[in-house]
């Protein structure tokens, strides 16, 4: 279980702001989430064991990257092909 | 703090982090060749972090890391696996990079350097392994007081390994040296490309030993970690002067101004909830990394110049600490292997040096030519400066030179014949009576002030040895 000062930790490194409502609601909402991984251990058959599977890999060859204009096309600012965010240092 | 000037109590430890240099990107096809183009022309879903796409990992990107790992004797882990370091940062378009935490590629190698005596020392590595490299992020609006951010994904998603170092290194001057060794043996293994910008970044831990110890974070070039090491070894060490404490802290490292400053205020809180990567599988390459094998390395190198070329050991470490120099060594040792080591190592690295050129731009046959011409003994080693200085300008101006023997003629710096000089040692004796006086009363200095009174005549292109055996023999007592 988790309580309201994790919750506010976690926003505080996720920069996101909550007010003591949300946070509020939001402990109570990760803790039913968590509740599900309790309910997932009982269930027969299923583990946490690791896979045998391993190394996935892909070649390296090059595939098509997206075209500037819609891999910028969900940004809300945008500058001369560069996303824009607030200032950071 | 020191002793005899010398850094006796200084604790370094470095984590390098090198672009590895495969075609495409380390869990995407974008392709890694971005620096001619423009912003996030080079990203897909999966290196801009959207969601629901899925990464696969970079065969060669693994191979090449293995390479590094076996060349530094490390121990390749039985079992290695990703994570997600979380962090809320704009060059991370995910919220989280992906790389490796308690389960690294592999673990405990070394690498040997020279210290600052030139003994041979033993560096420990801890550790090695994969990650992607994040976003490139520009402030704009001045570097000190940034309005906004721009962020360009091409850079995202490169792979890279950060090898890791014990505290062994006890100098500025050997962690350059570390940094050397490592670029070279990187380049011998052909995974890294130390002439692409920002393939290269290194985060040093400095104390002085009983304090503790700051990280200087974002140096990134070689002379850039002698230089953030030197000031911050300073600072430290002035501090502690003045009665105060050596606080532990993250620093920043600003190049253009060769000093580190605080950034407390921009860290990050560190903590980085790692966990492991659900969209990667484990790696398992220990015995696979068995079958892959190690070109020759710089060590090796320097041998088998030292035996095949009877190189000098310091021509041979200058020549091999570097894998162009040493691939063009080999090439142009065709006449007089000992000849050419000395004028590649003592003369051509230094002109290039003083040029900002590559040894890649000298045409092989031209140097051949020069150093044929110079062997035959038909110029003086002054006069092949000359030539091998006129031939660098004109590659440098049009990335083509003529040949060294054009260069002499339209210079006229062939070797002024036999008769020429003795022509011009019998008038010089006879012009020259005040000089010959001293000379016969012992005054030093009078014998070169005589050869260069024919050297002059000659315009330079004369042996001054030869010149001075002429001028004995015309001077000698039986001759009078
Ligand atoms: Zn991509």
């Amino acid at each position: 279980m988790i309580d309201e000062n994790d919750v506010r930790h976690i926003a505080e490194l996720a920069d996101v702001t909550v007010t003591s409502g949300e946070l509020k609601k939001f402990t109570s909402q990760f803790n039913t989430i968590l509740e599900y991984f309790d309910t997932l251990d009982c269930v027969e058959g299923v583990t946490n064991e690791r896979t045998d599977r391993c190394n996935n890999f892909r070649e390296d060859e090059v595939t098509h990257s997206l075209p500037q204009e819609e891999l910028l096309a969900n940004a809300s600012e945008k500058e001369e092909g560069f996303f824009k965010a607030p200032k950071v240092m | 703090m020191s002793r005899g000037g010398k850094l006796v109590n200084m604790i370094i430890g470095l984590e390098v982090h090198c672009q590895l240099d495969t075609k495409s990107k380390l869990f995407c096809g974008c392709s890694t060749d971005y620096r001619d183009d423009g912003p996030n022309t080079h990203s897909c879903p999966i290196c801009s972090g959207l969601p629901g796409s899925l990464p696969s990992i970079n065969k060669k990107a693994v191979e090449y890391a293995i390479r590094v790992a076996k060349s530094l004797k490390c121990e390749i882990c039985e079992e290695s696996e990703f994570s997600r370091k979380n962090y809320f940062y704009p060059d991370l378009p995910k919220g989280f990079q992906i790389t490796q935490y308690d389960h690294p590629l592999a673990l405990k190698g070394i690498l040997t350097i020279d210290d600052d005596e030139g003994l041979e020392k033993i560096v420990r590595i801890t550790r090695i392994h994969l990650e992607e490299d994040p976003g490139r992020l520009v402030h704009k609006g001045g570097v000190d007081r940034p309005k906004y951010t721009l962020v360009d994904y091409n850079r995202s998603g490169i792979p890279l390994i950060e090898i890791v170092t014990e505290p062994d290194l006890r100098s500025p001057q050997e962690a350059r040296r570390y940094l050397q060794k490592l670029r070279a043996t990187l380049e011998y293994l052909s995974v890294f490309d130390s002439e692409k910008e920002g393939s290269l970044r290194v985060d040093a831990n400095i104390s002085i030993e009983g304090s503790e110890r700051v990280e200087v974070k974002n140096i990134t070039s070689y002379k850039g970690v002698e230089k953030a090491l030197t000031f911050e070894y300073t600072r430290q060490k002035n501090a502690l002067r003045r009665g105060q404490k050596i606080i532990r802290e993250t620093r920043h490292f600003v190049e253009g101004r060769g000093v580190t400053t605080s950034s407390r205020s921009k860290e990050m809180e560190q903590d980085y909830r790692y966990f492991p990567e659900p969209d990667l599988l484990p790696l398992r390459v220990k015995e696979w990394s068995e079958k892959i094998s190690l070109p020759e390395l710089p060590d090796a190198r320097r041998e088998r110049f030292i035996e095949q070329y009877s190189c000098s050991p310091i021509h041979a470490k200058t020549l091999t600490g570097d894998l162009k120099v040493a691939e063009f060594y080999e090439k142009v040792a065709k006449i007089n292997p000992v000849l050419c080591a000395t004028w590649v190592a003592d003369t051509l690295l230094g002109e290039l040096y003083y040029r900002n050129m590559s040894v890649q731009a000298v045409p092989h046959e031209r140097f051949i030519e020069l150093i044929a011409i110079l062997d035959a003994g038909k110029i003086t080693e002054k006069s092949a400066v000359e030539v091998l200085r006129n031939l660098l300008d004109q590659i440098k101006d049009s990335g083509i030179c003529e040949s060294p023997n054009e260069c002499i003629v339209r210079l006229n710096l062939g070797k002024t014949g036999g008769d020429a000089i003795t022509k011009a040692v019998g008038e010089v004796i006879s012009e020259q009576k005040t000089a010959i006086k001293d000379l016969k009363n012992g005054k030093k200095g009078a014998m070169n002030f005589l050869v260069g009174q024919v050297m002059k005549k000659i315009r330079g292109r004369g042996d001054p040895q030869e010149i001075n055996l002429l001028l004995e023999q015309a001077l000698s007592p039986g001759d009078e």
